[in-house]
């Protein structure tokens, strides 16, 4: 048994020399905790919650961000907002796409399909870069992976907003934000009280739609993330019977000789 | 290579045999004398073999989806995430399998030196498998660069501009290696070739690595030689089989633990953004299993010298052998040597933790200090201490111990007398 406290030891020191980094990289503040439904052993998105978050995305984010690598069929996947696949179709149908060459060798436009990437809002990252002073709005299709605080650092960012401290001097489209790296931010507040109307009567409150909205991206990041948890408790069950069973065999099988196993 | 003579029971078996003895060898295998008294640290060798094929496994079905393309890898990788069947799985397991491969690396390394195993007549075994240790640092670093995330571009453009430090053709070495005048899409095909071709390298010099075992056999806990096969011994089969697939399922149950539960931990969150040749990250640290080296070279305030020493840490691993001048392996009988090789310890540790660290003020302090212990065990300590040392009675055999009256090395090691002794 001695081994395996000394494994643990060396575990814990290992994983306390990785998050050690992982602190290192920020001097922002510590960003908010939110009880997510989504972690822990049997986490699962709300699936309410991430239509409602879908929502916030499309009516407010996606006028400049993003999310090249989800098709509109993700929408109606399982481990996913599971919209119906009319209402995805619906929702595909809304956006323009442009297909083609057609047989006389020309472009055309014509609605989404489900098998459609989302359509971007800029044709290219310069003319994202114009027409958002200067500054990339990110794709935001693994934003919550690409930032060490995960959703609860996205989270904080969209409820970060503030006055300045005294004394300090933004420019011109540069903003306060308590969580953001460096404390400046060149996107303005998005939300707002009842910026979206949901359909489901919750009330549209920003800390509402920030989680809301957290929560769909962790599943675009994440697509797979309750199969994942799903398949990743059944693996453990199975590895730790076959672990007992394996132990009290060579048990057996040691108890031919003198010496301990 | 066996000590006695093996006939195939079948005639079929026979004639076969007679033609390539696979039968001879499987038969060499399984009755394999092994130290009866060998601990779990000894059950790391399988894991390491486990862990080198799951990798390959992994790997070739990851090179099926992947692109390696500078527009297109990042995408690639992505594509696997989502739209792969269980690619996700694959992935996850091939990217947290790294760093389980290492850490398995790395216990077996320690065990290796806290026992005296790579001493004569192991020697061999020992620089076979400082060859496959620097192989894998290699394959993992482009590995890493092969998602062509942030990390992925800036660590590779930090590494390959070391070789830039080479006087008079350090500048052309830098761009033969890029294909180019910096890291770009040249560099992403080479690495991606490289990277597919290593392992199978590092398979070769597995199966010499246990050759080479197989001739001296597994040095114990002890450390002293014994009888083979005697009753000091046990048949490789079944008994440091079963001992060494339970051993893999406690280390495969950490392993699940990463994959399902915390796939990214051991990764950097600036590796999702897609790489960007005009954005420098604000940290650039390399993955977890390198930042003791990365720590060693960034403590040297000259360049050249800086990789050099970072060589240099690798070089004085391999001519080890040469460097310990103590007749005695096991650490178990060296009572002053035991404290250096703590110390060793806690100073590689150290240099991890530095070598995460931006290096300024105290931490490129504390970085120096431990590079220059670093060395110092090695170089000084060990030559010394092996000529210097009085070791403590070594046992006769496994059985017949001196110490204790017990086969059994911890209540030798907790004896009361034994700990008077030192």
């Amino acid at each position: 048994m001695k081994i395996f406290l000394k494994l643990t030891f060396l575990f814990v020191v290992i994983s306390s020399l990785v998050l050690s980094r992982a602190n290192a990289a920020g001097e922002q503040q510590e960003p908010l905790k939110v009880d997510w439904s989504f972690k822990s052993f049997f986490g699962k998105f709300d699936r309410a919650s991430l239509q409602r978050g879908y929502q916030v995305y499309t009516e407010v984010c996606a006028s400049c961000h993003s999310l090249k690598h989800l098709s509109y069929r993700n929408l109606a996947e399982k481990g996913g907002p599971e919209f119906t696949e009319l209402e995805a179709k619906a929702i595909a149908s809304n956006f323009e796409v442009t297909d083609g060459p057609n047989s006389d060798g020309e472009m055309f436009e014509r609605p989404a399909k489900l098998s459609d990437k989302f359509v971007m809002p800029y044709a290219n990252v310069q003319e994202a870069i114009a027409a958002n002073g200067g500054a990339y709005p990110p794709d935001m299709s693994v934003l919550v992976k690409a930032r060490s605080g995960g959703a609860n650092y996205i989270y904080s960012v969209l409820m970060g907003y503030d006055e300045p401290p005294e004394g300090m001097e933004l420019d011109d489209g540069v903003y306060y934000n308590k969580y953001m790296y460096g404390n400046k931010i060149k996107m303005s507040s998005p939300l707002d009280d009842d910026i979206v109307e949901y359909s489901d009567g919750t009330k549209a409150t920003v800390d509402q739609m920030a989680k809301d909205v957290t929560t769909f991206l962790q599943w675009t990041a994440e697509p797979h993330l309750e199969t994942r948890h799903k398949l990743g408790f059944r693996v453990i069950i199975y590895l730790s019977v076959l672990t007992v069973l394996v132990y009290f065999s060579m048990k057996k099988i040691w108890s031919r000789i003198e010496t301990k196993v | 290579m066996s000590d006695h003579e093996y006939t195939p029971k079948s005639k079929v078996g026979k004639w076969f045999n007679d033609r390539l003895p696979l039968l001879t060898l499987a038969n060499h295998l399984t009755d394999y004398p092994t130290p009866k008294n060998l601990n779990y640290w000894w059950t790391f060798g399988g894991i390491l073999t486990f862990c080198l094929i799951t990798q390959i496994i992994t790997g070739i079905v990851l090179g099926m989806h992947y692109v390696a393309h500078a527009d297109l890898a990042f995408q690639s990788v992505e594509h696997i995430m989502r739209d792969v069947n269980y690619g996700w799985l694959i992935r996850y397991v091939h990217a947290n399998g790294a760093s389980m491969f290492f850490l398995a690396v790395y216990i077996h390394i320690f065990r290796s030196l806290y026992y005296g195993s790579y001493k004569s007549p192991r020697e061999v075994i020992w620089i076979i498998g400082m060859l496959i240790y620097f192989l894998m640092m290699a394959t993992a670093f482009m590995g890493y660069v092969l998602p062509w995330g942030q990390m992925s571009f800036w660590g590779a453009t930090v590494i390959t501009n070391l070789f830039s430090a080479i006087p008079l053709v350090g500048e052309s070495i830098t761009n033969w290696l890029w294909g180019g005048y910096s890291v770009d899409n040249p560099t992403l095909t080479r690495f991606f070739s490289l990277h597919y071709l290593f392992p199978f390298l590092i398979l070769g010099l597995v199966v010499l690595h246990i050759w080479a075992l197989h001739v001296p056999g597994n040095n114990n806990p002890i450390g002293i030689d014994i009888k083979k096969p005697s009753k000091d011994t046990v048949p490789f089969h079944p008994y440091i089989v079963i001992k060494d697939a339970f051993a893999l399922l406690i280390f495969l149950l950490i392993f699940a633990f990463f994959v399902f539960f915390s796939p990214n931990i051991l990764g950097h969150a600036d590796n999702y953004i897609e790489a960007n040749p005009l954005v420098t990250p604000a940290h650039i640290v390399p993955e977890w299993y390198l930042l003791p080296f990365y720590a060693i070279l960034r403590s040297v305030p000259d360049k050249l010298l800086g990789v050099i020493a970072m060589f240099a840490a690798i070089f004085v691993l391999v001519i080890l052998p040469w460097l310990d001048t103590s007749k005695v392996r096991s650490t178990v009988f060296r009572p002053i040597y035991k404290q250096f090789y703590w110390f060793l310890v806690a100073d590689v540790l150290i240099l991890g933790y530095v070598g995460a660290m931006p290096a300024e003020g105290l931490y490129l302090l504390i970085a120096r200090v431990a590079t220059a212990y670093y060395f110092a065990h090695f170089l000084i300590i060990l030559p010394f201490l092996g000529m210097k040392e009085k070791t403590t009675p070594l046992p006769l055999s496994i059985t017949e111990p001196v110490l204790g009256g017990s086969a059994d090395m911890v209540m030798a090691r907790n004896n009361s007398d034994f700990k008077e002794k030192l």
